[in-house]
């Protein structure tokens, strides 16, 4: 698994592949690993599919009720501190790394991330998952702050696309996801697409991608 | 209501309780045969802490690296918090077991806080609560995988610290925890003294910091330094050291023994 979110001002971009794998198999190589919890919040899931999926459940459940007796938008950070909890207290039988990325109208746009053990750490982007150890070195010398919205979708596809060229267990197509405040939107960026990392035809894939992002 | 017990058990369980026990057979009424124990392996760990006493007060050096295994995961950790006035504590270890401790102690201040007497909790009082909660988690064999450095002033008494994860504690002039106990103390040891002032503290903990950077695997050149004297608890902001590579020596260290290292 490679996922991804990346904060810029006024929402953020969260970005995961689609592999999943039982042993050497791959069980599912379409699979969404970014998981809605609330209109404005969503989370990349990353470890082990089964808990991932139950603890987004009972997470997605106490927002639902919270935001219901608040009778605003909950925020980003109580939604991650909820999942902290759970994945803290429960450290002994829980595998899970998880981002909580998402917009509230209290502090804009918000990446959290959630790693084994249960620590919190808010930051402005976050890699998780097997695949994201061989783009360390790559999102390092990238990034920069205060990149636009269309930078950053950039950013999380060329990163995603070379960690799924060099990791087994990250492939098949790229999902992101961008939350501001006006909504949500989904992409899905298919195989000839994130081919960015194997170069095959380096102008090809420039002009497709600048193509494309003019297509929207 | 019997229900909402069983509702509230259900939450209790899925949302966990450290201090409960997070065990589903903690809420069981038959003892169990065998002690629960629970595994624990630290994931996201912070290395060293440095303080040493000085004569206004108290200083604190950490850096702000989060290690996952031999990976610097993230590179600003806030390692040293100030707790109520008058306290500052540092951790070493599981960075996750930390943020709890740390919601603990806001617990305690703010329990305090409430009895309206303007009684305050000083360093003394935070570095026994501490060491009971941590020797308690021992004792159920669910430790806090932490070494707590806890550093303070008040009333004009200077105080400094430690607590380890097994609920040993102690208070010295310095003090170091990881790495720093086999690489700073020693430094501490031959070069501290009682009339220190601020900037003679701060370059005794600078060297020691460079040290540690030079030869902690999991150290980076990013840290934090706080000051705590009797007006209040101030920690910078983080900063880089100078390193020292242009040793001659350094740029061919094998010159007269190819081979070697």
């Amino acid at each position: 698994t490679t996922i991804m979110a990346v904060q810029f001002d006024g929402g953020v971009v969260l970005g995961a592949d689609s592999r999943t794998s039982t042993g050497s198999y791959v069980a599912n190589r379409v699979s969404d690993k970014i998981v809605p919890i609330h209109d404005f919040i969503w989370t990349c899931r990353s470890g082990s599919a089964a808990d991932t999926q139950a603890v987004a459940d009972y997470v997605k459940y106490y927002v639902d009720a919270h935001s219901m007796e608040l009778g605003r938008l909950p925020r980003v950070r109580t939604v991650a501190n909820l999942m902290r909890k759970i994945c803290y207290n429960n450290k002994d039988n829980l595998m899970a790394g998880l981002i909580v990325g998402g917009w509230d109208p209290y502090e804009g746009g918000q990446v959290y991330e959630i790693p084994l053990g249960g620590t919190i750490m808010r930051q402005k982007f976050a890699l998780g998952g097997s695949g994201s150890s061989y783009i360390y070195g790559l999102v390092d010398s990238y990034y920069r702050e205060g990149m636009t919205r269309e930078e950053c979708e950039i950013f999380v596809k060329k990163s995603i696309s070379h960690a799924m060229a060099r990791d087994g267990s990250s492939g098949g197509v790229i999902r992101i996801t961008t939350i501001q405040s006006t909504g949500v939107q989904r992409q899905c960026i298919l195989g000839s697409d994130v081919c960015m990392a194997m170069r095959w035809n380096h102008d090809y894939f420039y002009h497709g991608l600048n193509q494309r992002l003019k297509d929207g | 209501m019997r229900w909402e017990e069983e509702g509230m058990k259900q939450n209790a369980f899925i949302m966990g309780n450290k201090l409960m026990g997070s065990n589903p057979h903690a809420f069981s009424l038959i003892m169990p045969s065998i002690p629960i124990t629970h595994t624990q392996t630290p994931y996201v760990t912070g290395t060293s802490v440095l303080g040493i006493k000085y004569k206004d007060g108290v200083l604190i050096a950490a850096d702000t690296a989060g290690s996952y295994g031999s990976t610097t995961r993230y590179k600003s950790v806030e390692r040293l918090r100030p707790i109520g006035q008058n306290t500052l504590v540092g951790a070493t270890g599981e960075m996750s077991d930390f943020q709890t401790i740390l919601q603990i102690l806001d617990r305690l201040i703010i329990t305090n806080a409430m009895f309206d007497d303007d009684n305050t909790l000083g360093p003394p009082d935070i570095h026994s609560y501490l060491n009971r909660v941590m020797y308690n988690q021992r004792n159920k064999l669910d430790p806090f995988w932490n070494t707590l450095m806890l550093g303070g002033v008040k009333n004009g008494v200077k105080y400094l610290g430690n607590v380890t994860m097994l609920g040993l504690h102690y208070v010295d002039d310095h003090v170091a925890t990881g790495f720093g106990i086999h690489l700073a103390q020693p430094i501490f040891r031959n070069e501290w003294n009682e009339d220190m002032t601020l900037e003679q503290g701060t370059k005794l903990l600078e060297k020691c910091m460079l040290v540690l950077f030079y030869r902690d695997r999991s150290a980076i050149n990013k840290m934090q330094i706080a000051n705590i004297t009797e007006d209040g608890v101030k920690i910078s902001e983080p900063y880089a050291l100078q390193t020292k590579w242009d040793y001659e020596a350094f740029s061919n260290p094998t010159v007269g023994n190819e081979g070697s290292w």
